[in-house]
């Protein structure tokens, strides 16, 4: 047994890996298409809309597919390492639909905000980066939590594109040694916890955001 | 044409002082909905003028039109001489105003709303001092100073670091007064700030408009129901219908000897429902 762990915290820390990386990419995706999507500008609005479908509206593993195999070939020529098509591939996937929660929570912050920004005449840039997102960005915490968990688990398709994550080093565990119960328990285990971790860190950060506000129950 | 039936010696009438707002023919509508119709309405610096009527006659509306919130269908409006959707060109002749000359007329217009907005993720000192800061230009010292100062003058300077959602309804409306006041307009436009406030909470906002009143030479324009603090605050009284002034005059003329069957029987209505 205890010979088995050193095999799967190796597979635990690429997933770990993928996944902080991946939530990274994922928000920033979600910010920017949340924007395009928003943008009085039409080509960006189509740009993000584009995006948006595409990745929501086809399967992840082909996604990863694409990126790894079909992208190095002409006329693309671009080649990738597995870990990067993971972060990126996923980071894109979870983004497209982060970038729709966060579209909703933007036009959810009610309208006086904008109003009192137009009255003390604060800039565009300012009214939004300061003052309607900041609200929007709490408001998509717990939708927000759901997606990275997802995130979380879809990291076990990497192995697809030849990552050693943890659902892979279980697998490969379990033909060697066939001790499946306990490895896929141990699996299962290490999952739920780095979901849950997850779940504390996005806590902790809504009680940052909604210090002094009565939301959620919180503070 | 809008009727102005009572004309009263307003200072808004003495030819030597341009008006700080001046409304010409200005219309709005909302599609079919003509909600100002040729308005015209001057008011002098300083002077306070509260705008009453029936519901949807377009009180709010006059107000934000003059904030920007919304544009009009045609007309002039002028703050402090400057045309507010028009900017003149290089050759002079009026051309529609830039956003950029826009934000310069508009500083000097502030406004409060009947739900306060105030920024829930920000403390009552960062309300205050967030547009200073980022508008004007202010150091955070300065900004800090003039608000605390304002939230003095509110009396609310032992709220500095508490957030909105620790204050009441009359507290989070008197740091919305000084948040605006924060800017330093010439004109300050209320649309109904005590009608959210419990009737024990109404009281204290008024008085801080009344102080305001006193202390600086604002001029103020607001909607409000409360006729017992329009009477004994404002130099002079619109009663708004269908879009247009239907009557004006003294606080003394209007509630006193209104000339008009509509005031008349809008203002028995307003004092039956008391
Ligand atoms: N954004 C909008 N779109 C369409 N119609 C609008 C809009 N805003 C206001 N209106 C209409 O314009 C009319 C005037 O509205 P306004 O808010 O100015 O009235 P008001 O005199 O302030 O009324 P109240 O005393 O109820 O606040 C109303 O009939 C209202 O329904
Ligand atoms: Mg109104």
């Amino acid at each position: 047994m205890i010979e088995l762990l050193p095999l799967l915290l190796q597979g635990t820390w690429i997933t770990i890996k993928v996944t902080l990386l991946g939530s990274l990419v994922a928000i920033a995706c979600a910010l920017l298409a949340a924007l395009g999507r928003i943008s009085p500008i039409a080509p960006l609005r189509w740009l993000a809309i584009v995006y948006i479908e595409v990745f929501r509206g086809s399967s992840l593993l082909v996604q990863l597919f694409w990126l790894y195999f079909v992208l190095p070939m002409p006329p693309f020529n671009i080649q990738l390492s597995a870990f990067a098509v993971a972060v990126i591939g996923l980071g894109l996937n979870i983004g497209a639909y982060g970038a729709e929660v966060l579209r909703g929570a933007i036009r959810a912050v009610p309208r006086g905000q904008a109003e009192a920004c137009h009255a003390l005449n604060l800039s565009p840039m300012t009214r939004f980066g300061r003052i309607i997102l900041p609200q929007a960005l709490l408001a998509a915490i717990p939708p927000g939590t759901n997606l990275l968990i997802e995130l979380l688990k879809n990291t076990s398709l990497v192995s697809l594109i030849t990552l050693s994550d943890l659902a892979f080093r279980a697998r490969q565990l379990n033909q060697a040694t066939l001790m499946t119960l306990e490895i896929f328990g141990l699996a299962l285990l290490i999952y739920f916890v780095l979901a849950q971790l997850i779940n504390l860190g996005m806590r902790l950060l809504e009680r940052r955001l909604a210090r002094g506000r009565m939301r959620g129950g919180l503070s | 044409m809008t009727t102005l039936s009572t004309h009263t010696a307003t200072p808004a009438d003495t030819p030597q002082d341009a008006p700080m707002v001046a409304f010409r023919g200005v219309t709005k509508r909302y599609g079919e909905l003509t909600v100002l119709d040729h308005l015209d309405l001057q008011v002098a610096e300083g002077e306070k003028v509260a705008i009453i009527g029936p519901s949807g006659s377009g009180k709010s509306t006059l107000l934000r039109v003059l904030m920007t919130l919304e544009t009009i269908d045609d007309g002039v409006i002028e703050v402090d001489g400057q045309p507010l959707t028009h900017m003149p060109d290089a050759n002079g002749s009026l051309v529609p105003a830039s956003a950029r000359y826009q934000r310069g007329v508009r500083g000097m217009v502030g406004m409060v709303f009947q739900s306060f907005n105030l920024f829930p993720h920000m403390t009552v000192r960062q309300n205050v001092t967030e547009a200073p800061i980022r508008v004007l230009g202010l150091r955070k010292a300065e900004a800090r100073q003039r608000a605390e100062e304002l939230l003095a003058m509110v009396g609310l300077e032992d709220k500095l670091e508490h957030y909105p959602a620790q204050l009441s309804g009359g507290q989070q409306q008197r740091v919305a007064i000084a948040r605006a006041l924060a800017m330093r307009p010439k004109v300050m436009l209320f649309d109904e700030v005590t009608s959210a406030l419990d009737p024990e909470l109404c009281g204290e906002v008024l008085n801080v408009i009344r102080r305001l009143g006193d202390a600086h030479n604002l001029t103020m324009l607001m909607v409000t129901h409360q006729m017992g603090f329009a009477r004994e605050f404002a130099d002079r009284v619109c009663f708004f219908n269908e879009g247009q002034i239907h009557e004006q005059g003294t606080p003394d003329e209007l509630f006193g000897n209104p000339q008009r069957e509509r005031t008349q029987a809008f203002l028995s209505a307003v004092n039956e429902a008391h």
